[in-house]
């Protein structure tokens, strides 16, 4: 595996050693060691040509407790607001020597285009791309339900999850949908019709448009975020109707089973999508999946950089 | 130049018969059953054993790109990319900069194309001043200039406001002019990237669902009846959109239509590598709307094969496919995808694509030079292909100024050996000369 683009590339072997390398780098972690000498000497680039505090910050705190080096190059005040093009970037990259480089872009695809193409040599990690994939949360996430809900397990077989929200324009529920059902999770998404996309039908999931009669069957329900200006495009009338059917509030929370989790991508329209009583509730596991963000990226830099993951146990 | 005399020896006539071809002066001068004589002294015998000649090419829908953005394409280098591909005759489409809104900039386009030499370039016009969509552009100026500009077409935009459209209509029954309409609902596709369908849910690109043309379609074929004018629809790309032609035409509406070369070859699934080589405007579409354009044009439903050559520089191909530009190459290979997809297949004969390629195309444009039968005095437009041999597309020898070629590395079959553009060879073994030096 030399670059993390879709989780469409991954076979459910590769995707499964991602998740054990995390679950032995966040066991070291949770030890005396916080910082592993693995990828010292090695240059990551965090290349966020849209903003995003949460995942940048992940992948930078990931990359250095493997004591790479990281140079965190932002859409503001960069060449890449200046109109610099995609390639001339990249080759500016390869010209400072980056053995990886991280790219979060608002264009579907460019992940996929920096790897295809001969502007430079290193691995690229799609940290999410338009309204496309976002590989590294969908990992996150399902180390978050096998941790919570595997029971032992290395793959999620017999686990339902709702994925609730913009469906359409999410490129979370696209790495979600392929990853859980490659580990053998049961997907339901749930959103109005108007943010499915035409062709969902041939995705490996189901989908409703009634969340009150899936949460009663669900061991997990994902919320998505819901942005303020699909109000204005037409998806649905307007915040309050939406909070009304697809929002996650206390009275709908009851309708889960017992051990039930509630998941959250962030950032949160609290009183939108979740509200405050959700967000902060036991079932949430929310601030956990920051935490398993870290742990999972490490896992993917080094199964990407470092090679194999069975080196992680005897470096301990 | 003007004096030299050609005797093409042995090629197959669209009909299936084989015969030997004299052309001097600019016409055919005689035809005869093949000869085991050599030609005359002056002559210059072309041996085309094997070979299918054909009337010259006709190409409804080309983007020329001069005046504005020569470092796209010229009149010139598009020529020389027509000659190269089998054509005698190009229709510059109108969305140049400054706008081909004016007799002005038609004549500019119609004078270059002269000075080329290569072919004729015929200048279609804006429907629309700017292109804008509001008001209509001077089109009986640019009717009557020495461009004599027949076809009108805001090609890339939509004549949406359907008031406008009528008018349009109306106004061209003056002098037998067409609308050639680029069936395009705006509002449907804002920001659309690719065929709305399975690949593009699944790739996180902004979808251009089918129903955005066809409901154009609809309702221009119901205006073109009300008001008894001609209509021309632009690469029609859907099964929905063949289906409304072919009831307008039953009820005995005047609509015309043509399909591009990429249409019928290639499907959306090629925009899962994200290059936006494979990006255009209308989008590729699925393999069941492909098979429905190929038993449409072989019926005849659609009329006629249209490039819609859209030559763009490297800068805009390039990049992420969202921030590319539409369109992709055409002339060089419209007859070789042709003979792929429609006669090796086994859905039309050369006949047919005489008729699709050459003779329709030119009737619908009026160009009375183009399109003729093959026969003694006939214009000397014509054009040898040699079905037999395969050739392997290298977008760094294209003709063109661009290499935004979607078939780069593809064996295509069907060479174009020869170009004959009013007696002139403008292309010999493949190879495009030199014209006026």
């Amino acid at each position: 595996m030399k670059h993390l683009l879709s989780i469409g590339d991954l076979s459910a072997i590769e995707a499964t050693t991602i998740l054990d390398t995390a679950t032995e780098l966040a066991r070291a972690s949770d030890g005396q060691i916080k910082k592993l000498p693995t990828l010292r000497g090695r240059t990551i680039v965090n290349l966020f040509a849209e903003d995003s505090t949460r995942t940048r910050i992940s992948f930078e705190a990931a990359a250095k407790r493997l004591s790479a080096d990281v140079i965190n190059f932002s859409a503001k005040g960069s060449s890449i607001n200046k109109g610099e093009s995609l390639k001339d970037t990249a080759m500016t990259l390869q010209a400072m020597g980056a053995d990886a480089v991280v790219i979060r872009h608002g264009a579907s695809g460019a992940a996929q285009r920096l790897a295809d193409n001969q502007w430079m040599s290193g691995s690229v990690i799609n940290a999410g791309d338009g309204t496309h994939e976002h590989p590294s949360q969908a990992l996150l996430d399902a180390f978050t339900l096998r941790k919570h809900l595997g029971n032992g397990a290395s793959d999620l077989q017999g686990i339902h999850v709702a994925i609730v929200g913009d469906i359409l324009h999410s490129r979370v529920a696209r790495s979600n949908v392929l990853l859980l059902s490659l580990l053998g999770a049961k997907v339901t998404l749930v959103a109005p019709p108007t943010l499915l996309p035409i062709g969902v039908e041939s995705w490996p999931c189901a989908f409703s448009y009634d969340l009150d009669s899936v949460l009663p069957l669900v061991d997990a329900v994902m919320m998505l975020r819901v942005q303020q200006e699909r109000m204005m495009e037409l998806f649905f009338p307007n915040a309050r109707e939406y909070s009304r059917y697809y929002g996650l509030n206390a009275e709908r929370m009851r309708l889960l089973k017992q051990r039930s989790i509630v998941m959250h991508p962030g950032p949160m329209n609290r009183g939108l999508e979740i509200s405050a009583e959700v967000a902060d509730s036991a079932r949430s596991v929310i601030t956990e999946q920051v935490s398993n963000g870290v742990s999972v990226r490490m896992a993917i830099l080094y199964v990407l950089l470092a090679g194999s993951p069975l080196e992680v146990g005897s470096s301990k | 130049m003007n004096s030299v005399k050609y005797l093409i020896k042995g090629a197959i006539l669209p009909n299936g018969e084989q015969k030997d071809i004299a052309i001097e002066d600019g016409l055919i001068t005689a035809m005869s059953e093949i000869s085991a004589t050599n030609s005359l002294s002056e002559q210059i015998l072309i041996d085309a054993k094997g070979s299918r000649v054909l009337p010259g090419l006709v190409d409804l829908h080309t983007h020329l790109r001069q005046p504005g953005r020569e470092d796209a394409e010229s009149v010139l280098s598009g020529s020389r990319a027509g000659a190269k591909g089998g054509f005698t005759a190009l229709s510059a489409m109108a969305n140049t900069s400054p706008v081909a809104d004016s007799a002005g900039v038609v004549e500019q386009v119609f004078r270059l194309g002269q000075e080329a030499g290569y072919l004729d370039v015929f200048p279609i016009g804006a429907v629309t001043e700017g292109l804008l969509g509001q008001s209509l552009s001077e089109i009986g100026a640019m009717a009557d200039s020495m461009a004599r500009v027949r076809i009108f077409s805001d090609d890339g935009n939509c004549v949406f406001d359907p008031l406008l459209m009528r008018r349009a209509l109306e106004y061209v029954k003056k002098f037998g002019g067409v609308i050639a309409q680029h069936a395009q609902d705006p509002r449907l596709t804002i920001g659309s990237q690719m065929n709305e369908g399975e690949i593009s849910a699944r790739l996180g690109l902004k979808g251009w669902p089918s129903v955005a043309e066809e409901a154009i379609i609809a309702r221009d074929v119901l205006l073109a009846d009300h008001v008894k004018s001609r209509l021309h629809i632009c690469h029609v790309t859907t099964a929905g959109g063949v289906e409304i032609i072919r009831w307008a035409k039953a009820r005995g509406i005047d609509v015309t239509a043509e399909v591009t070369p990429h249409h019928l070859l290639l499907t959306d699934d090629l925009a899962g590598t994200y290059d936006p080589v494979f990006k255009v405007n209308p989008p590729l579409r699925t393999s069941t709307d492909v098979h429905a354009l190929r038993e449409a044009l072989a019926e005849g439903v659609l009329d006629i094969v249209a490039t819609d050559h859209a030559p763009h520089p490297t800068e805009s191909k390039e990049c992420e496919w969202q921030e590319a530009a539409f369109g992709m190459l055409g002339l060089e290979t419209a007859l070789s995808v042709v003979q792929k997809t429609m006669v090796d297949s086994g859905l039309m004969d050369w006949q047919q694509v005489a008729e699709r390629m050459s003779h329709a195309p030119a009737r619908i444009g009026g160009y009375q030079n183009h399109g003729q039968e093959i026969a003694v005095g006939s214009p000397a437009n014509l054009v040898l292909v040699d079905p037999s041999r395969n050739w392997q597309v290298d977008r760094d020898l294209t003709m063109s100024k661009s290499t935004n070629t979607p078939y780069h590395g593809h064996t295509l079959p069907g060479v174009v050996t020869h170009t004959f553009f009013k007696g002139h060879a403008t292309v010999i073994d493949s190879v495009v000369q030199k014209i006026g030096e």
